[in-house]
């Protein structure tokens, strides 16, 4: 490694090139979004477990799409059916705010 | 029998010993119609989402019911008569019961499959060669 003196930066810039206006390739390495549900092992999506399921709907009171989240597609079928449960019984808004 | 999950919202100006009586009268009404009642929870008074026949509060009880169809149907047909509850809405909770039933064996199957494969790789080969080493 130490060797190659001017070789060795630019065998290293192109991976290091992730900053603002890195090419529009791969800005800066995002974190890989799990499903909090795999996660914690929660079998149950409890509609009436405001506070958890809140998580999971936007400040307008729609549901969160699965590509903001990380939730896996069993869940998130299993978390819509909560969160309209929940819309249903008042415990969460149908839309809110203004 | 089926496993149901019922939840109603009592008007928050009701005193609590009518809702209390309400219950038992629920209770009645369950074991008159054919089920059972597992178990009863008053969830309290909370603020709703939004406004339901102009309340902005209410006090909400969950009943955990074995029964079937007619128990149901009796059940929510004295709901809607009652003027005190102002919402309501019944789950079946077979499918969800069942559902996570199979999470969990799937859990356990899976750890138990981890835990086989896992062990006897890892505490075989490193500590002879480390031994070999230092001697």
């Amino acid at each position: 490694m130490p060797v190659p003196r001017e070789g060795a930066p630019t065998g290293e810039r192109p991976q290091r090139r992730e900053g603002p206006g890195g090419g529009g390739r791969k800005q800066y390495f995002r974190r890989r979004k799990v499903c909090k549900f795999c996660t914690e092992k929660i079998d149950i999506i409890d509609y009436k477990d405001v506070r958890l399921v809140s998580e999971f709907v936007a400040e307008r009171g729609k549901i969160l799409p699965r590509r903001l989240t990380g939730t896996c597609s069993t869940h998130q079928r299993a978390l819509s059916e909560a969160i309209k449960r929940a819309r249903n019984i008042a415990l969460l808004p149908f839309a809110a705010g203004a | 029998m089926r496993n149901y999950e019922m939840i109603f919202i009592v008007r928050p100006d009701v005193a609590d010993d009518d809702v209390q009586k309400l219950i038992t009268q629920m209770e009645s009404v369950v074991a008159s119609a054919g089920g059972k009642v597992d178990k009863v929870e008053k969830m309290g008074r909370r603020r709703l989402a939004y406004r339901v026949s102009r309340q902005r509060e209410g006090f909400y009880v969950l009943f955990f019911v074995q029964g079937t169809g007619d128990t149901v149907k009796e059940f929510e047909r004295r709901l809607k008569v009652t003027d005190a509850v102002i919402k309501h809405l019944t789950i079946c909770t077979d499918d969800i019961l069942q559902r996570a039933a199979k999470f969990k064996a799937l859990r356990t199957k899976q750890e138990a499959k981890r835990r086989r494969s896992k062990p006897a790789p890892a505490p075989a080969p490193p500590p002879v060669p480390a031994e070999n080493a230092q001697a």
